[in-house]
Parts: C-alpha cells; structure tokens; sequence
C-alpha cells in the first residue's frame, strides 16, 4: 500500500513541474509582460522599470524562474496584488466558507443521488426511473449560475424561507474560532449561529450540487443495470440468499466502483462552479475572492490557486484509488 | 478533415458525412443514421437544435433591432422596466438599458451558437491532432503529449478558461478560444484510447501486411474507425460549451458594450432587477438550457445509435 502511495507520489512531480513552467510562462506572456499586469495598463514607463528591477523580471528567463520555482518549494506563493496581503493566507481565510459549501453539495449530491439512481435502476422502466432520467437530464444541461438565479428568485424572493446571500446574518454577534461558521457555532455552543450559517448554505449547496447530483444518479443507475444481471447475482439468487443481502453486499457493493470514481472527478466542476454559485449569492468563500482575482487581474492569486487546485486534484485521484482497495478485495490482491 | 465538425445541422449531418464513410465504417454510420431517425429522443433534440440555427441564421430578419440597440430608452426609468406585453411594440418587455428583450435573446442565439460551434470545431481540431500524434506515433511522442494533458486536466476546465481569456484580453474570440484549449485535452484523450483500441484490430494487421506505410495505415484507416466516439463527444461538446460560453460572458469575459446582446451577458445585469423583474433572468437562462438540451439529447442518441451493445437489438 505505502509502495503505491509513493509511486503515484512520484508520479505527481513531473505534472506539477511540467504546469509550474507553463504558469510561469502564462504572466510571462501577458500583453504588456508581468509588469504592466502588476501596475495596470496606465503605468508609467518608469514604474514598469522599479518593478521590473524590483521582482527580476529584467533577468533572463531561466533565471526568473528558478527563482520563482524556489520561492514555491519554499510554500511562498507571492503576494496578492489586489489586497497587499501573501496568497496562502488569503486563502487560508477562505478556503473554509468553499469547503463548508461544497461539503454541503457533495451531501445534497450523493445522498440522494445514489438512492434515486439505485431505485432507477431497481424499478427500471418504471416512474421512477423515467423521472430520474428527465431529473438528471435537466440537471446537465441547467447552468449552475442559472439554477442559483432560480433558487433564489423562489426561495429567497417569491417565498422568503432562506436567506438570499452571505455566509451569515450580519446582526448576529458570533464568534469565530475556525472560520467554518457552522463548525464554530457548534464549538461555541452559540446554536442560532450554527443555524444561521447552516440556513445560508442550504440555496447555494443546492445550486452547485445539482449537476454532480446528475451525474451520479445516471453513473450508478448504469452501473447497478450492469451489476444486477451479472452471474454471480444470478448464483446468489439460486443459492436463496435473502433479496436484502443480495441486493446490499452484491448488487451495491459491486456498483460502486464506478460512482467513486465519478464522485471524486467531481472536484473541478466544483470548484468552477463555487466561483459562479457564489457570485450570484455573494458568498464569501474562494470562489468569489477568485472572480475578483481573475478581473483585479490577480495573477499572484491565480496562479498560487491553479497549483493548490492541482495538487488537491491529484491527491482526491489518490484517495479515490485507495479507496477501491476497501471497496473491492480483488484490487487489495494486485 | 473539418468537414466532419459541425455535427448539429438536423441531426445528420455527421453520420452521412461522406469522409466518414470511407474505410470500411459505411455499414456502422448508415445503421447509426436509421436508428437515430427512428428515435423521438433524437428527433426532438435535431427539431430544437434546427430550430436555434434556423433563428440563428435569420436573425437580421426575426429581430425587430439590432442586437446592441436601445429602442426603449426614453421608455424605462430606474424604478419601472416594463416586463413582456406591458408596452407596446416590444413583446418580451425592455431590458435595464432599454433593449428590447426579444431582439436580444434572437442575436443572442447567433452569437451563442457561433462561440458554440467555433470553440467546439477548434478543440476538436486540436484534439484531433493531439491525439493522432499520439495514437499514431505512439513511444516517446505519446508520452510528451499525454502530459501534457494530464497538466491541462488538472486545471479545473473553468478555471482554464478563465486563465486563458485573461491573457488574451475581454472579447468574444477569447471566450471561443478559452473553451477550445479547455476541450482540447478531452478530445485527445478519447481519441488516442479509441485509436489504441483498434491498433490490434486484424485489418489494421492486414493494412500492415499489405505493406502499408505507418501514415497511410494511421490516417485512413485507424483514424476514421476511431471517429465515433469522438463524434459524439463533439455533440455532447457543444451542449457544454454553450454552457461555459454563457458562464464566461457572466462572470464578465465577453468585452464589448455592457448590452451586448449576449444570453450570459444578458443574465448579468439581471441580477440586480431579480426581485422586480424576474422574466430578464428567466428568459435568457432558459434559452440556454433548451439549446444545451438540444444538444444534449442529439448526442446521447448518437451515442446509443453508435454503441454496439444496443445496435444488436
């Protein structure tokens, strides 16, 4: 086991290096040079040289980056251009409102997105699968922003049953101690805060786990259609095993390979979609820090949140992986 | 070889495609091509998708203004946008600036569809050529390039996008060509995987015996028997990159005049005016969804009619 966390390990480096060079190369290759992106369009010729002089962009290129590749081993991802303050520590700031919301999600996606994809599988040709595949249809094709408006426009607006935006009401004098508000009015004992929270990340967890919702009911109906016919149901059957047993340690089990792995791709489209879903819900988490970052022209930011991203990519490939050892025996083997 | 691309047209565009027809897969696109005519499913994404060029297409003609006008300028003020059938001549109602909304969502057709279609021919393209490198040349070729697009993978597709339309500046073109490069390491994958699969097929073994050259082997035979996958993935494709073209023009990428005429562009500036006008956010956004869904349906039974496992039935 330890043998193939270190390969895949190994394996990530060449990735990551290959993808520091190329977002090196990006500011690199911005109209008017790293720069101009620093200062904006209207800097002066002589400011461009201070800051020219002042980060080494004047230095040859091999040189530039080595240097920003050491920085980087180092975990100094540079200065936000936009607030004055190191990348990682606004990150760290907002990483938890994005983790609170698309625990949120994926919880919303799964939990009831493997039910209804089982019974649609189970009931196959029947209500139940026919609306599960409409379901699931409307899920793919419905932009996230789009699906965030309607959320909003009925509950927020039409009927005001949830709050339209923020992470938290602002009258509520809450104490923060890790900054997942949910976690910390739990901690504090301070319940209405943890409610409160928990209210404000009902329309926006809606909104970006629909579509992997879709996907997953469509993943794990395909898979159960195809675990369910297989020999060994067949022999489970014949041998009189209860349809209960059968059904859970056989016919589940052995479906969930694919659905695994499918829930663990999901972390891209999350993460495109946070920027968008808390856009139109003025959520305060990474993904709107990101959209400002992307329009502050930020690319200290951008560029520190594209590797973190990257590495989080591939260590959610690895857990996924392990995981199909505890899911299925026969890959413990190999 | 770009003639195979824009798989939308009706609903059969691509599988009479005549380029598609050579190297022995007649049999599979013509079987395809029946069963996708006998499928309401098909049918009725083909209607819609017919229906979205068609407006496309004419829209000089169907809108009553131009797609950046303001006709209902003097007719709106801060507090009051007339919604659909409160003013005359402007059926759908105005917009904040004093666009008329029905003008706007047909010019925003053209200009979804074109990002549409564009971005989804020129990654599909550049895929194409990834993965025929890489497929065809296989060794230290495929290695290079499959890294690259491990390294392209691992940038959330979005967020690509993103990145690339910040360098190239706020237009259209570089919404178009941000959605390319993100699709690019998908089509290359699929092809490469599709083209690997057939490596060992006999007649690619019989292509060999003959003596054929490796290119020849490659471009006329391996790589139309690879295609259809990567057909239908083209349609699928295009449903998602309406999507993200609608998102990026959101989030602001888009450039031109704040009342570009715009489905994404148009659900921005509806934000504001939710709770009072409801309709500017509703109507843009659903005619993306139908167009996504046209789409989407298309390639879903493309895919059907195309898998082996069904077509036995």
């Amino acid at each position: 086991m330890l043998r193939v966390i270190g390969k895949r390990i190994a394996l990530l480096i060449p990735t990551l290096f290959g993808l520091s060079i190329l977002l090196f190369l990006w500011v690199r290759s911005l109209p008017g040079g790293p720069a101009t992106a620093l200062l904006g369009e209207k800097a002066t010729p002589e400011a461009v040289a201070r800051v020219n002089e002042l980060y080494g962009f004047d230095r040859p290129l091999l040189t530039q980056y080595f240097t920003y590749i050491g920085k980087l081993l180092q975990g100094d991802f540079g200065v936000s251009t936009n607030t004055g303050r190191p990348v990682l520590e606004e990150f760290a700031t907002r990483f938890p409102a994005t983790i609170e919301l698309t625990v949120v999600a994926l919880i919303f996606a799964i939990g009831v997105g493997i039910p209804l994809g089982y019974l649609a599988a189970r009931y196959y040709g029947r209500f139940v699968d026919h609306s599960s595949v409409v379901l699931s249809l409307i899920g793919i094709t419905v932009p996230v922003f789009f699906l965030a408006f309607i959320l909003k426009y009925l509950f927020a607006i039409q009927w005001p049953i949830l709050p339209p935006d923020g992470r938290q009401d602002p009258r509520i004098d809450a104490t923060h101690v890790t900054d997942f508000y949910v976690l910390d009015g739990l901690l504090t004992g301070e319940w209405d805060a943890a409610w409160d929270a928990f209210l404000h990340l009902i329309l926006p967890g809606l909104a970006l786990g629909t579509i992997p919702l879709a996907i997953i009911v469509r993943i794990t109906r395909a898979s159960v259609l195809e675990v369910q016919n297989a020999d060994y149901v067949r022999t489970a059957r014949a041998k009189g095993l209860l349809e209960r047993t059968i059904r859970g340690r056989f016919v589940l089990r052995n479906a969930m390979l694919p659905v695994v792995t499918t829930i663990g791709l999901q972390l891209g489209l999350l993460i495109s979609g946070a920027i968008l879903t808390e856009t139109v819900f003025a959520f305060n988490g990474i993904g709107r820090f990101l959209r400002d970052a992307i329009f502050g022209l930020d690319y200290p930011v951008l560029q520190g949140f594209i590797i973190f991203i990257a590495i989080l990519y591939a260590l959610i490939n690895l857990i996924v992986d392990l995981s199909y050892s505890v899911i299925d025996p026969r890959v413990r083997v190999q | 070889m770009s003639t195979v691309l824009p798989p939308a047209a009706g609903g059969s565009a691509a599988p009479t495609d005549p380029a598609l027809d050579t190297g022995g897969g007649t049999g599979l696109w013509k079987d395809a091509f029946l069963r996708l005519r006998r499928n309401p499913q098909a049918i009725v994404g083909a209607i819609i998708i017919g229906l979205f060029l068609l407006v496309a297409a004419l829209a000089p003609i169907l809108a009553p203004y131009g797609g950046n006008d303001l006709p209902g300028r003097t007719s709106i003020t801060p507090t009051s946008i007339p919604g659909p059938g409160e003013i005359d001549g402007f059926p759908l109602g105005l917009d904040r600036f004093g666009g008329d909304v029905l003008s706007k969502l047909i010019w925003g057709a053209q200009a979804s569809l074109l990002i549409g279609v564009v971005s989804t021919t020129l990654g599909l393209a550049g895929g194409m050529l990834l993965g025929i490198l890489s497929g065809g040349l296989g060794g230290w070729v495929d290695t290079v390039i499959m890294r690259f697009v491990d390294i392209l993978l691992s940038i959330p597709s979005l967020l690509l996008a993103v990145s690339i339309a910040a360098v190239l500046g706020q237009s259209p073109y570089a919404i178009m060509i941000a959605i390319a490069v993100a699709q690019i390491p998908i089509f290359a994958r699929l092809l490469r995987s599709s083209m690997l699969s057939q490596r060992g097929a006999d007649y690619i073994l019989a292509a060999r015996t003959l003596g054929l050259s490796r290119s020849t082997i490659t471009m006329s035979h391996l790589l139309p028997n690879s295609m259809g996958p990567l057909i239908v993935q083209a349609t699928l494709t295009l449903a998602t990159a309406v999507i993200d073209a609608a998102a990026l023009s959101f989030l602001g990428l888009g450039g031109g005049l704040p009342q570009t005429a715009e489905w994404g562009r148009m659900l921005t500036y509806a934000q504001a005016e939710l709770a009072v006008a409801p309709q500017l956010a509703f109507l843009p956004g659903a005619c993306i969804v139908i167009t996504a869904l046209g789409f989407t349906l298309l390639g879903e039974s493309l895919r059907e009619a195309l898998d082996p496992k069904t077509r036995r039935k």
